[in-house]
């Protein structure tokens, strides 16, 4: 038999059995499509976390107090220790060779108001570096430059969205402003920027840290950002900021360094699990369709015993007849694959238009994986079908027996 | 002398009707020459059915040897089996198993097809065959469109494709009215003249009676075989 009638004759079988076909093409679109889908959620997970770690630098380290170990394995976002993370902390990490620049921060709430209007605001204080660490650029006036060891100014930058508040479409520059009683004078306001790492930067005023210091009373640091004058330097800069702090903190060092990698490392294993596990959950759905495959081939070979008598009647071996049986399987699985493949990616696309904020992203290797698990289970699942009609006696399927 | 087309030796054949063994085929012994029209007559379970399965080769026996064109056909590979068949052997059913949903055309194709003959020449071969049959205008009709005689036509078409020397014919006549049964027998007579081996299942003696050879069989034995001279 030509490869090319096997094909038509195959075909011709589908058509015939118009319900059948549609149901079982159903089957297979819907295990191809949540694979797709399911997995597609997972990648946009990790694309979006990504997006947001990426936009804080490859050059960007950041130190924060605390040891991982004292929270329990996790990243200390909010770490704990007995010994404080201070600015001369920071004044010294300045001196290692690879550091650039460096923005010690001191963070927290105070309350902001200019003539009778106020409204409470993060406040972050840290020195000169934090413009150029966090690429902040202003869109009025000018930034401070004091260094984490200068004295205190009584300067500050506002937010875009705090500055409309308090001075509406009116000139900010040179205004005093009080922070929690403390009189600042306003000499920039920062560039609209919108989110980065969770912080809105609308929303905050940043001011010198030792001014800082003295609003909120305690010289602990929340973190501090270090700005490398080259990536790839961040193994020895960890190595070298370890060795300075356990100088300094009685030998113990007891911070925690994160950068763009170890962050984006641990986040990426986390995800990848998920990924893979969501996708093994509907890959069980590509297993249903197969066993439905299995099903109703069985069905259709017991139906079709006369034609496969007839088959063998007119000469067809029985490797001709089991050839026929598993190519109208094949055809059947791929159609469904290019249905399924239409439709998840279909609706990833529309999913995108819907909510462009999230990326939805089908990992290439889901496309792989979904097609190729598809095609080996139908192929698999129609192999028992196919050689059992392969093995009908002639005379008896004749008759229908 | 020529040598004979068909030849059985010692065929026996025993099926297990549940528990109980029933033989089909006892010790029978056959010869049959090219051009021969035989009709094989006898009671239902007689095994006339099976053994124009045995001449056909779609069934094996269980000892004794088939000699077709004095090659065995036995003990060989079933593919070898099929092989033969497609290449030899044309059959015709009593209901006519066309697969329903191929056009006549397409029905009378499946030898060829399977023989893996191109489509262009597929149809070329058939349209022949349809016109002598006289079912040129049905080509292109679905099975279902089609009355019980012109069914039959399309399934010896089919039959006759292959040009095959032997043509196994088990009650060609017996999903038919008497009227297209005769037009049918007819032709498969006609065929017979042109020199293909006819052989005819059949419980209608006036039909067996047609033929110029008569088996009788009774409980899987040949019980009787009239030979007489073509038709004068």
């Amino acid at each position: 038999m030509l490869l090319h009638d096997n094909w038509l004759y195959s075909w011709q079988a589908l058509v015939r059995h118009k319900l059948r076909t549609a149901l079982l093409l159903v089957a297979v679109a819907i295990g191809v499509t949540s694979v797709l889908l399911l997995t597609s959620l997972g990648e946009g997970a990790r694309l979006f976390i990504e997006k947001e770690f990426s936009a804080l630098g490859s050059e960007i380290m950041i130190v924060l107090p605390g040891r991982k170990e004292t929270t329990g394995g996790s990243v200390p976002i909010y770490g704990n220790t007995p010994r404080d993370l201070t600015i001369d902390d920071a004044v010294a990490m300045e001196k290692i060779s690879t550091v650039k620049a460096i923005a010690p921060i001191i963070a927290g709430t105070s309350l902001l108001s200019f003539q009778g209007k106020s409204r409470e605001v993060i406040t972050l204080g840290s020195s000169t570096g934090i413009f150029s660490v966090r690429k902040l650029s202003l869109s009025k006036g000018r930034i401070f430059t004091s260094k984490a060891k200068d004295p205190a100014q009584a300067v500050c930058v506002l937010g875009s969205t705090i500055k409309q508040e308090l001075f509406g479409n009116k000139k900010a520059i040179g205004e005093w402003v009080r922070f929690s009683g403390q009189r600042f004078r306003v000499i920039g306001i920062l560039q609209e920027r919108g989110e980065s790492m969770g912080l809105d930067m609308r929303q905050m005023a940043i001011i010198p840290i030792r001014s800082a210091e003295t609003l909120f009373n305690s010289p602990a640091l929340f973190r501090i950002l270090l700005e490398l004058k080259q990536s790839g330097s961040e193994l020895y800069t960890e190595n070298k900021l370890m060795e300075l702090i356990k100088k300094r903190h009685e030998g113990e060092a007891d911070i925690t360094i994160l950068s763009q990698n170890s962050l984006m490392s641990s986040f990426n294993n986390i995800l990848n699990l998920v990924t893979a596990s969501i996708g093994a959950i509907a890959a069980i759905s590509l297993i249903v369709a197969g066993f439905l495959i299995m099903n109703v081939s069985y069905v259709s070979v017991s139906r079709r015993k006369q034609e496969i008598g007839l088959l063998k009647a007119l000469g067809a071996t029985a490797k001709e007849v089991k050839i026929l049986f598993l190519t109208e399987a094949l055809l059947l699985v791929s159609l469904g694959v290019v249905i399924g493949l239409l439709l998840g990616y279909g609706s990833t696309i529309l999913a995108a238009y819907l909510w462009p904020e999230f990326p939805l992203a089908i990992p290439l290797w889901a496309t792989f994986a979904s097609v190729s698990i598809a095609l080996i289970i139908g192929l698999l699942f129609s192999w028992l079908p196919a050689s059992h009609a392969a093995k009908h006696d002639p005379v008896l399927a004749l008759r229908g027996l | 002398m020529t040598t004979s087309l068909i030849k059985l030796e010692n065929l026996n054949k025993t099926y297990l009707i549940g528990e109980q063994p029933l033989q089909v085929l006892n010790q029978v012994n056959l010869t049959i020459n090219q051009g021969d029209y035989v009709s094989i007559m006898g009671p239902s379970g007689s095994g006339k059915s099976t053994l124009l399965n045995m001449i056909g080769m779609l069934d094996r026996p269980d000892d004794g040897e088939y000699l077709l064109k004095a090659k065995p056909t036995v003990n060989i590979t079933e593919e070898k089996r099929a092989q033969l068949r497609r290449d030899h052997v044309g059959f015709i059913f009593q209901n006519f198993h066309l697969i329903p949903r191929l056009s006549a055309r397409e029905n009378a194709e499946l030898p060829l097809m399977i023989a893996g003959i191109s489509a262009k020449q597929r149809k070329v071969k058939v349209l022949n065959v349809f016109e002598k049959l006289g079912i040129s205008d049905r080509s292109e009709h679905l099975p279902k469109q089609l009355s019980g005689g012109q069914m039959q036509r399309v399934a010896i078409a089919r039959a006759m494709v292959m040009e095959p020397e032997i043509l196994l014919a088990d009650e060609p006549t017996g999903n038919l009215d008497q009227k297209s049964g005769l037009e049918v027998i007819d032709l498969l007579e006609e065929l017979n003249k042109q020199g293909i081996t006819l052989i005819v299942v059949t419980h209608d003696s006036n039909l067996g009676k047609r033929a110029n050879r008569q088996l009788t069989m009774v409980d899987g034995k040949i019980t009787q075989d009239i030979i007489r001279n073509a038709t004068t």
